[in-house]
């Protein structure tokens, strides 16, 4: 049977993580390779690197990131931050990136991802969508939550499924860094919209967060950063756990 | 030990290469029909379109080449489905080595995803070049096209239906999934694949 996942998610600037991590005894915590194949040795299903440089010297180091990444994690990585054009998604892919995610891009010009799925197939686009709860319509916002786009998140989900998204990746930003579990009701309507795999995102804080996501919110992968960084959820535990709760676990 | 990776429009060259040297063997990634010929073992790997990825390897003479090879062949992937017949994607005649045609998942007969993505288990059929221990065991799947299961198939995944994982006929070895993208397991098959 197809295995639920657990996908945890880097932030690096310049080359390093930047959100805090904390591992006992693991002193190479800044670097996101040595943290990946950390991840990757606990069981982690896949990994996202999310580049958040602006600078264009920063974009060259993420590059030479991908490429250490490729050489030295043996399962299935996401990278996003800064894609606008096909070209950048080409030279991710060639530096050995698996997937993309566009986030804001996506929502700015939609032909991106038409474009992307064209010339590499639809697998390799992931579209990252972060929305919140206004009244009683989830919103999407872009630049980092900081602008509404009034788009409705169940319609904009569906138009990239049409576009040619392989995944979509949902943050609840009212979720988001709470801890209290993801936005569940959110992640059903969208798994029973769509035809593609939801990866959920923003909330997770506790082991029944995790059960909750798969089975209220049908989800295909459960996305998390802190929590995995702090080692306050060791991820060989996390999928003990669900394994004796009858989800299906790669273990 | 020579290793070649046929280098096409349709390859994931880069992460084969990787995960072999990571076994501690260097690969030459080239589309040189010499040095493909003189190789040892060749990888035909693939992330792609089976139309645009067929209509290559014909102008570029590869077609003929990959057919002709005497060494172990492994096609990944889509390398796996160019390896059969006929694929349904693109409509296209493929190059005819496994006596199969690759077919869509249908998504009317079941709720489940197309692409089947992720990790999911293997049953092996036959003793073969999968090493027995590795039976059930999880590996890496993207696809929306799969090989239904024929005289050649040697492992099987179930996703909507029981289809192949893993083929082998004479020199020519396939599977679906990715060995490259799947862990200590995958690592294990192409490891295998090696040493034959």
């Amino acid at each position: 049977m197809l295995a639920k996942r657990i996908i945890p998610c880097l932030d690096v600037k310049d080359g390093q993580t930047v959100k805090g991590v904390n591992f006992v005894n693991f002193r190479e915590a800044g670097d996101p390779v040595a943290l990946g194949k950390k991840y990757s040795d606990d069981g982690a299903d896949e990994l996202v690197y999310l580049d958040i440089t602006a600078s264009h010297e920063g974009r060259k180091t993420f590059i030479d990131l991908v490429r250490r990444v490729a050489e030295n994690v043996s399962i299935p990585f996401t990278v996003g931050g800064g894609i606008n054009q096909v070209e950048d998604v080409e030279k991710l892919l060639n530096a050995g990136a698996d997937k993309i995610s566009i986030n804001s891009a996506a929502l700015r010009n939609p032909d991106l991802i038409d474009g992307i799925a064209r010339r590499f197939g639809n697998q390799v686009c992931v579209t990252a969508i972060d929305a919140r709860m206004e009244g009683n319509e989830w919103v999407c916002y872009i630049n980092g939550g900081r602008v509404s786009t009034g788009r409705r998140l169940l319609e904009w989900a569906h138009e990239a499924q049409e576009r040619g998204a392989g995944e979509i990746l949902f943050t609840s930003m009212d979720h988001d860094g709470v801890k209290t579990g993801f936005a569940n009701d959110a992640l059903a309507m969208l798994h029973d919209t769509l035809s593609i795999p939801v990866i959920a995102s923003g909330g997770a804080g506790d082991y029944d967060h995790f059960y909750d996501v798969f089975t209220q919110g049908k989800a295909d992968a459960a996305l998390a950063a802190s929590i995995f960084h702090f080692n306050e959820i060791p991820i060989n535990e996390l999928k003990e756990y669900l394994c004796k709760r009858n989800i299906t676990v790669r273990l | 030990m020579k290793i070649a990776i046929i280098k096409y429009n349709a390859g994931n060259n880069f992460s084969v290469e990787c995960a072999l040297r990571r076994l501690g063997y260097e690969a030459i990634v080239t589309d040189n029909p010499e040095e493909i010929c003189q190789a040892d073992k060749v990888i035909f790997p693939g992330v792609g379109e089976a139309r645009s990825a067929m209509e290559y390897l014909r102008a570029h003479g590869l077609d003929e080449v990959i057919k002709s090879l005497k060494q172990p062949v492994l096609g990944i992937c889509i390398g796996q489905q160019l390896m059969c017949r006929h694929s349904e994607e693109g409509d296209v005649d493929c190059l005819g080595i496994f006596d199969v045609d690759v077919k869509r998942f249908d998504a009317t007969q079941s709720d489940l995803k197309i692409p089947h993505m992720g990790w999911n288990t293997i049953s092996l059929s036959k003793d073969d070049f999968i090493p027995s221990t590795l039976n059930g065991k999880y590996v890496y799947y993207v696809h929306s096209y799969y090989v239904p299961v024929n005289e050649a198939t040697v492992a099987t995944t179930d996703y909507i239906l029981p289809y192949s994982a893993a083929l082998h006929k004479d020199n020519f070895y396939a599977t679906q999934f990715h060995p490259e993208k799947s862990g200590d397991i995958g690592e294990q098959i192409l490891k295998s694949f090696i040493e034959l």
